[in-house]
């Protein structure tokens, strides 16, 4: 199992005082290696649940196991570096530091984890995303397109078990949106990697076996 | 990727503030490097300079100016003494040496000081251990007309050997050139000493400079009222009439020397160094004390003064500087506080996405607290080469006109102090940025 999440409940406090629900997932898994699309829509949670999956964000209640390892118990330091070793991330925005090159951005995706950061795998992975001539250049100096491919390198440098990806298309073009699938769903099986891919496009959810609707297992959207 | 890496490209995406923060705390550095450089220089002149001889004994006065005008040839003698007092002194049996000093005029050319004394001053060691050195082929005043000039003299005047010049009668405003003309014998090496900066002339040729000689009838009051004697009428209107055959004020060029009497001769001081070794420090107190209680002279502990200014006037003076300098590098500080501090709000962004791909809330707040340290850092060690490199290009131009001897690579103790302080400020003024990554909220920035 990649990830299992078991009576996940997280909810905000409004400024006025009063609590807002945000997730209440009884159980929702993911197979080793699967690669599943979930469709949600604007405010449904996705972000959130994201951010509860990875750790950025600790669950109020229940838990979420990834690779066997549960991490809502976790301290926050050991759940940073297992983040950074376990999981990998593909936003929407892309979140490159602008300050670092491609490679660089690679490089960094690699930093925070135990392991020495490998040069010469952050440029095969370059090499994989077809990137190998813009090493060196700067996210300005490139394409949405491009931008992204780089941050597809970056999540994958760890060798993660997890990969989130948080609408990684809707900030591309149409001619790289297909590109970008293509190339997360690859790499992932190549790499053995369990995708977990958040979307609001039914046509990019199409492309996955397993397509999930946030609305129906999270039960603070159930109908009433 | 390590934290530094990471900090300096952080650095070098803000490249303008970045360079501009370094380099106000340069600028700070800068300045509190030349003023330990300088400092280091007066410390060594004002300690050094009095160490060949145990008192200066001069007229009654200010000790003080006593010392500056004999010891740094700074501002007016106080007085003079007879030279009979120096002959003497120097048959005291208690003094091992006493060396005459005639200060008054100033080159035509520089308005260097001039110095009338006796070849056996170069014999005194001007620092503890050290003695005058002249060029090889320079004489210590054997003769009359002769003059020894010191290094910076040289230098700035491009006076070489056999060079010939005149003074200018008192203080350089007073714009009357004597006629006679001393020739250069000996060049000395440099001392770090006022004495770089000062024309030695033969006291013989000193006195017999047109009006260096005080009239007859006057120098031979002036001594008995100095000793408490009385005037022999009789006696003072034979050697009027006995001297009345000798023409005093012809002296068109030198060579011509004549013998001035002793009773028209005059000094402005007298270096002393007592007789003894063990008892040395004992019985220079004794003569002190004893020429107090007298009221023709005093004897003045040169070492004794110079600390009295070192502690109340450069001192000070010294310690206002380095707290000026020290408050340029606070602000510099305070500037790295700001420019860090404002790119926050831009860069909350990028310490999010480093926060989602791993680093740890300690990770980035050393990446913020780095990206101070190497700014302040750099900023330090730019600071120490400009101060140096400022202290390098202007000391030339110090040397010459103040004959101060500056190494530009002189280290003092408190450059090595400087950079650990800079860490340390460093990490004051990075500890609320370094904060305020630390505390960032992943999930709502990477939402915004």
């Amino acid at each position: 199992m990649s990830l299992l999440l078991e009576n996940v409940k997280k909810s905000y406090r409004e400024p006025n005082g009063s609590v807002l629900p945000i997730l209440d997932i009884a159980r929702f898994e993911l197979k080793e290696n699967e690669q599943v699309a979930l469709i949600g829509e604007s405010g449904s949670g996705k972000s959130t649940l994201l951010n509860v999956i990875s750790g950025i964000t600790a669950a109020d209640s229940g838990k979420v196991t990834i690779a066997g390892t549960e991490i809502a118990s976790m301290a926050e330091v050991v759940r940073d570096r297992f983040r950074a070793e376990r999981i990998g991330f593909v936003f929407q925005t892309f979140n490159l530091l602008p300050a670092f090159s491609a490679l660089e951005n690679v490089l960094l995706g690699m930093s925070f984890s135990r392991k020495k950061p490998n040069r010469d795998r952050a440029k095969e992975l370059l090499a994989l995303v077809g990137l190998e001539r813009r090493l060196h250049h700067h996210p300005k100096q490139m394409s949405v397109g491009e931008q992204q491919r780089v941050a597809v390198a970056r999540a994958l440098a760890n060798q993660p078990k997890l990969l989130l990806a948080d609408e990684p298309t809707a900030n591309v073009d149409l001619a790289n949106q297909d590109t970008i699938l293509k190339l997360l769903r690859e790499a992932c099986a190549q790499n053995q990697i369990a995708m977990l891919l958040v979307t609001h496009s039914q046509e990019v959810a199409n492309q996955f076996d397993r397509v999930e609707t946030l609305t129906e297992f999270n039960k603070v959207h159930a109908p009433v | 990727m390590n934290t530094l890496t990471i900090a300096w490209k952080s650095i070098r995406q803000r490249r303008v503030a970045s360079l501009l923060t370094a380099l106000s705390v340069a600028l700070g550095v800068t300045l509190m490097i030349s003023v330990l450089v300088i400092n280091g220089v007066i410390d060594r002149m004002f300690n050094q300079t009095a160490s060949g001889y145990d008192l200066i004994v001069g007229p009654k006065g200010s000790p003080l100016q006593l010392v500056l005008n004999t010891v740094f040839r700074v501002g007016a003698p106080i007085e003079n003494l007879p030279y009979r007092y120096y002959t003497e002194l120097k048959n005291d049996p208690r003094i091992e040496e006493a060396i005459p000093f005639a200060i008054g005029d100033v080159t035509q050319k520089g308005g260097f000081p001039i110095v009338g004394t006796i070849p056996r001053y170069f014999a005194l060691e001007y620092i503890p251990g050290r003695h005058f050195r002249i060029n090889s082929e320079g004489k210590f005043l054997p003769s009359t007309w002769d003059s020894v000039i010191g290094s910076a003299v040289a230098k700035q005047n491009n006076w070489k050997m056999g060079d010939e010049f005149q003074l200018i009668h008192g203080s350089a405003e007073s714009g009357h050139v004597h006629d006679e003309k001393f020739k250069i014998v000996g060049i000395l090496a440099p001392t770090g000493t006022p004495n770089d900066r000062t024309v030695f002339v033969n006291l013989r040729g000193f006195y017999q400079v047109s009006g260096h000689e005080k009239p007859l009838e006057e120098a031979i009051r002036r001594e008995a009222a100095f000793f408490g004697e009385k005037v022999d009428e009789e006696k003072l209107k034979a050697l009027l009439k006995e001297n009345a055959s000798h023409d005093h004020h012809d002296h068109s060029g030198h060579g011509h020397a004549h013998a001035v009497p002793d009773a028209q001769k005059e000094v402005t001081a007298i270096l002393v160094q007592m007789k003894g070794d063990r008892l040395r420090g004992f019985a220079t107190i004794k003569f002190q004390s004893q020429l107090k209680e007298g009221n023709q002279a005093q004897a003045v502990n040169p070492i004794q003064q110079i600390t009295w200014l070192m502690t109340n006037i450069v001192g000070n003076v010294r310690t206002m500087l380095i707290v000026l300098t020290s408050l340029i590098i606070i602000v510099s500080g305070v500037s790295i506080f700001v420019s860090i501090y404002n790119s926050m709000s831009d860069r909350k962004k990028e310490i999010a996405i480093m926060r989602a791909l791993g680093a740890g809330r300690t990770a980035v707040f050393t990446i913020i607290l780095s990206e101070s340290v190497l700014l302040c850092l750099g900023g330090g060690l730019l600071g120490i080469v400009l101060g140096h490199g400022l202290v390098f290009v202007a000391s030339p131009i110090i040397e010459a006109r103040s004959g101060l001897l500056i190494n530009p690579f002189a280290f003092s103790s408190v450059e090595l102090v400087l950079l650990p302080v800079l860490v340390v400020l460093a990490s004051l003024v990075g500890f609320i940025p370094a904060m305020t990554a630390y505390r960032t909220d992943v999930a709502s920035t990477l939402s915004d």
